[in-house]
């Protein structure tokens, strides 16, 4: 009797799904707060839930109707990731962000199949940008090789213009998100003449002896990282230990965090990383994050991360996502829209200087305008230079242009291929 | 009263030597499998199938098949993971090499391969023996993951590594991609698991098991009574290896979809399914099942009271998971340290004697 009563709980339990309450903006976020990449994962997951916070306590939600972020702890494991995802797609969720490349390749052809819509600001499947393949799948404002594209522009720049003979070595976390840029930077190699030297790091990436003696041994021109939680710490603190220059080692938008860079010291003064969205809490929204939501204890951390690269990261995503659910309450005229519409609201939104500045996020951002076809945006991205006296990033370059020559065939094959894989007929985008 | 041998008379040898003499359990095995094929697949749900069915029957497999090599030849492996990894892979290149093979074909295939790499790393289990086997079998499992990592061909070229698993069907229905329904997915793999438990049930009561069960209580005095290590300690590598392939090929193609080989096939694969069967029993086909629904189920309810009901931050839920999982496994292993499995085995003992215990 006690043990069937205890079975009939623990049933209920596992089920567990809460009722859907009408009226409101469902964004889950599948975040990571643990494990090997919790350092990294928590500013994020705080930037994107201290957002909807704002929106709710300042405009009483999107359009009149209050947001719920749903959490959801993954561990940057892919199978909690399923399971987060089976648990919160029936609540009504609009939009899937789950900041881990190894979730979006699975979760690709499972939203696509259940009509919701998932955005990867920054991380991905590259050729998920051409939206007339990947319906449901968005990666503005920029994606993997049009990072890989402007750090070697950087790297031109550098060397005024002609790289010819130089040696780049990528140092990369083993992994789908790591493997990404190699084949952009393998055409790049072709038409600029340099040598690419490839060095995988197994996960976590606590173990980089024999990647850095080789560096060591080799002395390329340049070392570019594709790294992601302690590999980042660690890749920095080897890069000091042999003194390679730090300004010539360039890391992509996920190893530029003050986690990174911190626990190196002073020897990490002058790393380099990308960045597609400004630094720093100079911008009005942070006012308002300070006084509707730290202040007002409600923030989802300590609120320490607030103006960190990886809180304003996060923060950049839930902003996106929260102007495209404005476009889609427009274009349809309901305001408790559902993730197909959600979809249409991605699809159609406009991000310039008068919608950022009204929202606060003035000069945060690239202007971009997503469409059917390009669901990927223009990749613009900056570099930004570690400052270890003063604790701070700054931003030592414009907001560049990727070499879309370069990338545009790459994107058109792969989706081209995936496409033919798995039997989708492209939409007519026109 | 109601649970005993007594009053259930057998007329044949083959009644006599069934695997549940005892009719109550006879039935209940019975209406197990009548709710499993019947029942579930009315009222399962996406959520249902892919965070706890699919994962609890492919993990059911896996530990299955090193229940064989560990419970009852008595060979520690820490290749687990590797091994699955193969079953996966080999199953990638047979669906895309040959897209109108039939999906059973595949997975049984997939679970040859496996067991031909599994005897390859078997091999040395005729020289080294306990801890020094078990440092063999880890360089399997780190030599499998870096090899699917390091050549191309394994996963055809894509840019990322990745290997996503095409759409295919059986009977009209599709079981692999995202299409696939709950139902076709949950039945495909039942079926494969049922089969697979009825031969390990019979192949470790039969002269295999038997052999196998000799070498592990004392190998010397088995090779004396004419028992063959060779051929032995092999088969059961082969056999354990066929089953963890074929519960790799499932975890990819049926379960996940897409996997990267270091992420869904590292080592700490191989722990989880040896914590399994030593939770679940060694030397147990009951205690591979319910190590199985322990490790895979557990989590999964302690979420969805911690973080579901009480409504807690999901990084202190997780730590906690982790905290409890960990607190239960040792309790377990103080209180009962042969598993879940053996505890099974004396309720039953218990209620054969009940209500006259003297």
């Amino acid at each position: 009797m006690k043990l069937s009563k205890l079975a009939l709980v623990a049933a209920a339990a596992i089920t567990a799904a809460s009722p859907i309450l009408a009226g409101e903006l469902v964004f889950p976020s599948l975040s990571y707060r643990t494990g090997p990449y919790a350092a990294n994962g928590t500013p994020v997951a705080d930037g994107f839930a201290d957002y909807f916070t704002l929106l709710n306590e300042r405009d009483g939600g999107i359009g009149g109707v209050m947001t719920k972020v749903i959490e959801c702890e993954t561990g940057y494991s892919t199978e909690k990731g399923v399971e987060c995802y089976e648990s919160t797609k029936g609540e009504g969720s609009l939009v899937y962000m789950p900041l881990s490349t190894g979730i979006t390749y699975q979760l690709i052809p499972k939203v696509t199949a259940d009509d919701i819509p998932m955005l990867t600001t920054g991380y991905g499947r590259t050729s998920a940008a051409n939206g007339a393949v990947f319906s449901n799948v968005f990666n503005f404002p920029a994606n993997y090789w049009q990072g890989a594209s402007v750090a070697v522009n950087h790297i031109l720049d550098q060397e005024n213009g002609d790289i010819k003979g130089k040696t780049i070595a990528l140092l990369y976390h083993n992994s789908a998100y790591g493997k990404e840029p190699i084949r952009t930077l393998e055409a790049l190699a072709e038409k600029h003449g340099f040598d690419l030297t490839l060095l995988p790091v197994d996960h976590p990436g606590q173990e980089q002896k024999s990647q850095w003696l080789q560096i060591r041994r080799e002395r390329p021109d340049y070392v570019v990282m594709w790294g992601w939680g302690v590999m980042n710490q660690v890749a920095i603190q080897e890069a000091a230990n042999i003194k390679f220059p730090m300004d010539k080692f360039i890391g992509i938008w996920w190893s530029g965090s003050e986690n990174d860079v911190i626990p190196a010291g002073a020897a990490a003064d002058g790393y380099k990383a990308l960045t597609f969205h400004a630094v720093g809490t100079d911008f009005p929204v942070f006012e308002d994050i300070q006084k509707y939501v730290v202040d007002a204890g409600k923030a989802a951390g300590t609120g320490e991360n607030v103006g960190t690269v990886l809180y304003n990261r996060g923060m950049y995503g839930a902003m996106l996502a929260a102007e495209a659910a404005k476009v889609a309450q427009k274009m349809h005229g309901v305001a408790e829209i559902t993730p197909s519409q959600m979809r249409d609201g991605l699809e159609n939104l406009v991000m310039n200087d008068e919608i950022a500045a009204a929202i606060g996020f003035g000069g945060f951002g690239p202007n971009f305008e997503v469409s059917c076809a390009n669901h990927g945006g223009p990749g613009l991205a900056a570099v930004q230079q570690w400052d270890a006296a003063n604790q701070k990033w700054n931003l030592i370059t414009d907001f560049m242009a990727p070499d879309m020559d370069v990338i545009q065939p790459l994107i058109d094959e792969d989706s081209a291929a995936y496409a033919a894989e798995n039997n989708i007929t492209p939409r007519d985008c026109n | 009263m109601f649970y005993r041998e007594a009053g259930d008379f057998k007329t044949s040898y083959a009644a006599d030597s069934q695997t549940f003499p005892i009719r109550l359990d006879r039935y209940g095995y019975y209406t197990t499998l009548a709710i499993a094929f019947l029942f579930v697949p009315l009222v399962i749900s996406d959520y249902w199938a892919n965070a706890l069915l699919l994962p609890f029957l492919i993990w059911a497999i896996a530990s299955l098949g090193l229940n064989i090599l560990s419970g009852y030849c008595g060979q520690i492996s820490l290749g687990t993971g590797g091994f699955m990894a193969v079953g996966a892979y080999s199953s990638y290149k047979l669906m895309t090499a040959f897209p109108d093979l039939n999906l059973f074909i595949v997975i049984l295939l997939s679970g040859v391969i496996t067991a031909a790499v599994g005897v390859l790393f078997g091999l040395p289990s005729l020289r080294i023996k306990g801890f020094y086997l078990a440092v063999a079998t880890l360089a399997a499992q780190f030599f499998l993951v870096w090899l699917f990592n390091k050549v191309p061909w394994f996963y055809n070229y894509s840019a990322s590594g990745q290997i996503s698993v095409p759409t295919r069907s059986v009977f009209g229905y599709e079981v692999t991609g995202a299409e696939a329904n709950s139902e076709a997915k949950y039945l495909f793999i039942l079926v494969i698991v049922v089969l697979l438990a009825y031969i390990a049930r019979n192949l470790t009561r039969g002269r295999i098991g038997r052999s196998w069960m000799a070498i592990r209580d004392m190998d010397i005095a088995a090779e004396i009574i004419g028992v063959n290590p060779l051929l032995t300690k092999l088969t059961a590598f082969a056999i354990s290896s066929f089953y963890i392939g074929i519960a790799g090929a499932l975890f990819f193609s049926v379960y996940l979809g897409a996997v990267e080989v270091g992420e869904a096939f590292g080592i700490q694969k191989s722990f989880l399914v040896q914590f399994m069967i030593i939770i679940g029993g060694l030397g147990s086909i009951f205690g591979s099942f319910i190590g199985a629904a322990f490790m895979v189920m557990m989590p999964v309810l302690l979420k969805n009271i911690m973080v579901g009901q009480l409504g807690w931050a999901t990084d202190i839920a997780a730590h906690f998971e982790l905290v409890i999982i960990g607190g239960l496994i040792i309790l377990f292993l103080i209180l009962e340290p042969h598993g879940l499995a053996q505890l099974w085995r004396l309720t039953k003992e218990k209620l054969r004697l009940w209500p006259f215990p003297h």
